[in-house]
């Protein structure tokens, strides 16, 4: 077996060049993981990967000498299919880097074999606090959003706004609990109360029930800790019930531009919510999106503009480093500031976390909008220090 | 007042008059099935794409043609209808000889492949559908808001489910309808074009669907996987109730519906599975379901 291996490194020196002898093979291969079908395929899916291309575009399809080379495929929300098709990946495929992956349960399996395999591992799609807590790795970067994030911005504004009192309306599986402890942790620290939560099963299509007792408690905010078809369900039909004209606040914890799109202002109106992009915030995001909108046929979501900073963030390490060796590239990345269109001054913690600015936002009325995909008023800008976690008190071991 | 279990009355009235509203969903689908079931003897698995198709068809028509809520709820089913009668006529009909799986399977199949093809073309975030103006706004009861749009759900689909009873158990033509089921070819020798009847209750039964995903398009997301969400729990309400038995999918829908809204205050978390239970608990004691007759 030892020979093998030696024989095996041998014959990569031999047939690597002498102008890329750092690179483990000829070529830097990022492979795109993530729902390509079912709930996320809309926010993540295929623009995702048009994403990640666009950033290696940038670079001229090179980077250090190296081609780059963008490969996908579909996880299926399974944990399983992910974590095999992560490890078919590295072994068998010569692919240096995972990207997107939402659901955060296949994030968390993939975060193990990269963490054991000495991969990059760019976070965009998962929400879970965990992946830069307990469960962080050397190699994992959480790029666009996380659960803390999400909570705490939407949180603290609705309390600065004068409305202290939450009601819950939970999706009853790992990912709604964990929004709505995050939440009410960041309510009962500022002087809030919690005056109920109500736990529905996931994939819910009638919310009317739980829209009536969230009414009866009489709550300043009634918080959606759900996501997709859960959470844009619930808006729509608290609308229909006329929860916001009596004077209740929605709160949507985790929505993206594609749920507002879907749903449609009429229904969307008022709502607020923490937001990672926006593609109307600058020059830069504008002349982004509308390229990404002309290959993709849709205005990006933060997890496609987070996956296409990332992957653009990893490329200029390698180029930096001039090597692909993750141990360089990991310090690298870490060392260098991001700057793009995606994250101005952002700044990857020692957790693996990316510090970026998040935004408040509330959406528009209908009258307001001047058409499609404008959609959000920026109520205010979250600076990154106060928007995530304090990494001291993320539990993760790295963080010394 | 007195409290029913730390509920108050108010809430439970209202959560009540919310579980009838689904339950008249839940009947009006599940009586199409128990059509196509009792009549045709197929197990039809394409009824909730065919529901997504009738919510489609509906938004399909208000964006690219300009036709609102009042004419999707006459054009929808029958765009459906005829949908179903082609299935019928190229596929199911080639079917009737073998076992029932394979009609199953058959059906199945086409679920998956109506769903793929349009959230394909669609995308999985589903797309809105306005409630219709003169329905906009809502009542308030005392104990709860209801809105406009909910009323009418329940007064058409219960107006739909007692006709269509009514149309199959006291007229002439349900009589044929019955009679064909029971000895095709003795009601072939009286002159009746069974195989045309035939068809045109699979086209009857889908456009039921049809109906019930136009009624379902303003509440919910016009989504490519609103019917697979829905076909499970109609499927119990059409065991519970007897296949094939018209009635009894009326009657079990509701009360299904109720029983459910009831679950949804007490225990939410088991909101899901509680038309589950009370499917297992029928089949021990009816094997044929609660209307259903033992063949």
């Amino acid at each position: 077996m030892r020979s093998l291996l030696l024989a095996g490194t041998a014959l990569l020196t031999l047939t690597s060049g002498a102008a890329h002898a750092q690179m483990s093979n000829d070529v830097i291969r990022i492979g795109v993981l993530n729902d390509r079908s079912g709930i996320y395929a809309d926010l993540a899916g295929e623009g995702s990967a048009i994403a990640a291309r666009m950033a290696a575009e940038e670079f001229g399809g090179k980077v250090a000498g190296a081609p780059i080379e963008i490969v996908v495929a579909d996880h299926q929300n399974k944990a399983d299919i992910a974590a095999s098709k992560a490890r078919e990946w590295v072994d068998t495929g010569n692919v240096d880097v995972i990207a997107d992956v939402p659901n955060s349960a296949a994030a968390l399996a993939v975060q193990g074999i990269t963490r054991d395999k000495k991969r990059i591992f760019l976070m965009s799609g998962p929400g879970a606090t965990a992946l830069t807590g307990a469960q962080c790795s050397p190699y994992g970067f959480h790029w666009a959003y996380d659960n803390y994030a999400m909570a705490a911005g939407t949180g603290r504004a609705l309390y600065e706004q004068g409305k202290k009192n939450w009601y819950f309306v939970t999706a009853d599986y790992a990912f709604g609990q964990s929004l709505e402890e995050e939440t009410t942790k960041m309510v009962n620290k500022l002087g809030g109360k919690i005056v109920g939560s109500v736990r529905h099963p996931l994939g819910s299509a009638d919310f009317s029930s739980f829209l009536l007792q969230a009414q009866g408690s009489k709550a300043d905010v009634i918080g959606f800790a759900n996501a997709g078809a859960d959470a844009t369900n619930a808006v729509k039909q608290a609308a229909e019930f006329g929860i916001t004209q009596s004077g209740q606040s929605l709160a949507g914890l985790l929505l993206f531009i594609t749920d507002i799109h879907a749903l449609g202002l009429p229904a969307a109106q008022g709502l607020m919510f923490t937001e990672g992009f926006y593609w109307n915030l600058d020059d830069q995001t504008r002349d982004w999106s509308k390229k990404f909108e002309a290959k993709a046929g849709k205005k990006p979501t933060m997890v496609q503009a987070g996956v296409y900073s990332a992957v653009r963030h990893y490329l200029k390490a390698v180029d930096a480093a001039k090597t692909d060796d993750p141990d360089k590239v990991a310090a690298k990345m870490r060392e260098l500031p991001v700057e793009d269109m995606f994250a101005k001054k952002g700044k990857v913690a020692a957790n693996g976390r990316m510090f970026h600015d998040m935004y408040l936002v509330r959406v528009k009325a209908p009258g307001q909008s001047k058409g499609p995909w404008d959609y959000y008023d920026v109520v205010k800008t979250i600076p990154a220090e106060t928007a995530f976690l304090d990494p001291a008190l993320s539990g993760c071991p790295l963080v010394k | 007042m007195f409290d029913l279990l730390g509920v108050p009355p108010q809430v439970l009235f209202g959560q009540l008059l919310l579980g009838l509203i689904n339950g008249s969903f839940y009947a009006l689908l599940s009586l199409g099935l128990a059509v196509i079931f009792g009549m045709l003897n197929v197990i039809n698995f394409a009824h909730g794409a065919l529901y997504m198709v009738g919510a489609f068809v509906a938004w399909l028509l208000l964006n690219y043609l300009g036709l609102g809520y009042w004419w999707a709820l006459f054009l929808a089913p029958t765009v459906v209808g005829l949908v179903g009668m082609v299935l019928e006529k190229t596929m199911l009909s080639r079917l009737y000889k073998l076992d029932h799986l394979y009609g199953l399977l058959l059906t199945f199949g086409l679920a998956l492949i109506l769903e793929g093809a349009f959230r394909h073309q669609y995308g999985v975030s589903g797309q809105p559908y306005p409630i219709p103006d003169l329905l906009k706004g809502g009542q308030n009861l005392g104990f709860m808001f209801l809105p406009n749009y909910r009323g009418w759900v329940v007064a058409a689909s219960l107006i739909v489910c007692f006709g269509t009873w009514f149309a199959i158990e006291r007229t002439r033509l349900g009589a044929y309808l019955r009679a064909a089921t029971e000895n095709p070819v003795l009601v072939q020798a009286f002159g009746i074009n069974v195989p045309v009847m035939v068809s045109l209750t699979y086209a009857f039964g889908v456009a039921l669907a049809g109906l019930a995903g136009v009624l379902a398009a303003p509440i919910y997301q016009v989504s490519p996987l609103m019917g697979s969400n829905l076909i499970i729990i109609v499927f119990a309400v059409v065991v519970i109730g007897g296949m094939g038995s018209i009635l009894g999918a009326i009657l079990t829908g509701l009360g299904l519906g109720l029983m459910e809204g009831l679950t949804k205050v007490f225990y939410p978390e088991a909101s899901n599975i509680v038309v589950f239970v009370v499917m297992a608990i029928v089949l021990l004691i009816k094997p044929a379901g609660l209307f259903g007759r033992e063949r």
